[in-house]
């Protein structure tokens, strides 16, 4: 889904964050940014690059060394809004481990709503629902520390819907579901993004998920290097390969289709663009050698 | 006659997590693998099916509990095994090492293994200076570094190099790509293959991403719900119809689903493309002479 409002839901002014220490690291210089509702967004950038310090300051985990990210029209520096800012926008990480805190899915996945003090029965549901969503309904009952890893990544993420919140950001947070598991977490997570209008930050290192978003930021030290459409930015490849990252796989057969002398736009993200340019192909040919039988 | 060298045999492996409790899940049902050595084995399967535990009693961090464990020369059913001896010889590097650094500095961290086994300063020297460089870790430049002020990317292979600084002869990776960015994905597959052309380190690691498989593995097992279910070359294993695959949580290569469609759709290709090159190739082939 793309922007419905002419108000963003998160806007970050000229924000740097630095991290102290006898070596200080400016892991962001100067990033302005908005996030619109109803988005569906995807960060990308080489390990380092900030990625990572950017998400959470989208919901006051850290704060602006200098400038502001104001979240609706709270400003994250406001201790008063903390509650709100961060009912508003639902994080999820990496590492599920650091994330699970009670000792059976079901309470875990509860333990944010609960908090919101929301009446038991709807609390329930949004527990069902959540698991449902994650497809992880049968494991509600055991101890999460015995799940594997990429089950874990499920329980925390449907912690994080359960809350329901206006922005949900990804934080690397499908790095350990195969393939098919990432796919249906994906699906789900862009129907809630398409149906509810649920804006959508995911911070991925794989470029083919990054190609489902509407829009693409590319941070490479600290800053924002490209934003726009995914057809737009993954068309600089030289600029991304430089920055450590790829193209996906797909654009990568395109460009060397077209750098061979084929007439196939070099910019294309998915599986039926390409395609639907290779028929076209085949079929323009097929005419042309047609046309020459019969002249 | 066959002059290779079986290094891992796993024999219908079951395993129970907290067995005799009413929280008992049976992770392994049942799992047959073998390895010969030299070669990259990957693990693959869906989230939860097992790989983690299976990998887990190939170093003897896990015991058997039915069936059979032998790696080289070391049976795990037998209760009397050196397990010490045998991770000297069998290298396991978690999902996320990273977060597992413990020491300050970063010579430190990738000599505790070899401090462990006795060897003299010199020699620790030595060896943590060639696992350094094997990474891509500059010795002089790295060895001083805190460890907490490394990039990810940095930090997994400060991870790997304490695993390698024990000079394993199996090498075991459990999901060693996930969370890099694509250039670091591209140095550590370089790496691995290195390791194993140069050294002749058996590779055995799990992985969900088949791109990276198809660059690095020999060969594939599929572990589903506790069970061997498929093994064989990548090529034969992404042979199989997409609906089979999803079954077990995989997908081909998306440079396969493409030639899929396209084959589909009529153009004369060759279904079963798994790189791109691959796949440029064939392309330019059928959309020349078509």
């Amino acid at each position: 889904m793309s922007r419905t409002s002419p108000v963003p839901l998160v806007r970050l002014e000229n924000v740097h964050h630095i991290y102290a220490g006898s070596r200080p690291v400016e892991a962001l210089r100067g990033v302005s940014l908005a996030l619109w509702p109803g988005e569906h967004v995807a960060v990308i950038g080489p390990n380092g690059s900030g990625k990572s310090t950017l998400a959470r300051h989208l919901n006051a985990l850290l704060l602006p060394t200098a400038g502001d990210v104001w979240v609706k029209a709270w400003n994250t520096k406001d201790p008063r809004h903390l509650q709100d800012v961060r009912a508003t926008v639902g994080m999820v990480f990496q590492h599920p481990d650091a994330q699970i805190v009670a000792t059976v899915v079901e309470e875990d996945v509860a333990f944010g709503p609960e908090n919101l003090g929301l009446p038991r029965d709807e609390l329930r549901r949004r527990v069902d629902w959540a698991l449902d969503v994650v497809g992880m309904s049968a494991f509600r009952r055991r101890p999460p520390h015995w799940l594997s890893g990429g089950q874990k990544q499920r329980v925390a993420l449907a912690g994080a819907i359960a809350m329901r919140p206006e922005l949900l950001v990804l934080d690397e947070a499908t790095a350990l579901l195969d393939p098919i598991g990432r796919r249906d977490v994906l699906n789900a997570v862009m129907r809630l993004n398409r149906r509810e209008g649920m804006a959508v930050v995911t911070i991925t290192h794989f470029m083919e998920e990054a190609a489902l978003a509407d829009r693409v930021v590319v941070m490479c030290a600290g800053e924002v290097v490209l934003d726009g459409p995914p057809h737009r930015v993954f068309g600089h490849a030289e600029r991304l390969r430089a920055w450590g990252l790829d193209l996906p796989p797909v654009t990568q057969l395109a460009h060397r289709l077209h750098a061979l002398g084929f007439p196939i736009p070099p910019n294309i993200v998915t599986v039926e663009a390409l395609v639907e340019a290779i028929c076209r192909l085949q079929v323009a040919q097929g005419r042309e050698q047609h046309t020459q039988k019969h002249s | 006659m066959d002059t290779r060298e079986l290094v891992i045999e796993v024999r219908d492996l079951v395993y129970t997590h907290l067995r005799d409790t009413p929280f008992a899940v049976q992770a392994l049902k049942g799992v047959d693998m073998e390895v010969w050595r030299g070669e990259a084995v990957a693990v693959l399967g869906p989230t939860g099916s097992g790989k983690s535990t299976l990998v887990q009693h190939l170093n003897g961090l896990l015991r058997p509990q039915h069936g059979r464990v032998r790696v080289l020369d070391y049976d795990l059913s037998d209760p009397n095994v050196d397990v010490r001896a045998l991770r000297r010889r069998v290298g396991l590097v978690f999902q996320f090492p990273e977060a597992q650094l413990f020491e300050r500095y970063v010579g430190d961290d990738v000599a505790f293994g070899p401090r462990q086994l006795g060897l003299s300063r010199e020699e620790v020297r030595a060896r943590v200076r060639e696992a350094m460089e094997a990474v891509g870790l500059d010795f002089e430049g790295f060895k001083d570094r805190l460890t907490f002020t490394l990039s990810g990317g940095e930090q997994r292979r400060v991870a790997l190099a304490g695993v390698l600084a024990l000079r394993p002869e199996i090498l075991i990776l459990d999901e060693p790509l996930a969370g890099l960015d694509p250039a670091g994905r591209r140095r550590l597959i370089a790496l691995l293959r290195r390791l194993k052309g140069e050294r002749g380190l058996t590779l055995v690691l799990v992985s969900h991403d088949v791109d990276d498989v198809v660059l690095l593995a020999d060969r594939c097992f599929v572990v589903a719900d506790g069970r061997t279910v498929m093994a064989g070359t990548p090529r034969e294993l992404f042979s199989h119809p997409p609906a089979t695959l999803a079954e077990f949580g995989l997908r081909p290569p998306s440079i396969m689903t493409t030639m899929h469609a396209l084959a589909d759709r009529g153009i004369p290709v060759r279904r079963h493309c798994l790189t791109v090159d691959e796949a440029a190739d064939e392309l330019a082939r059928a959309l020349e002479g078509g």
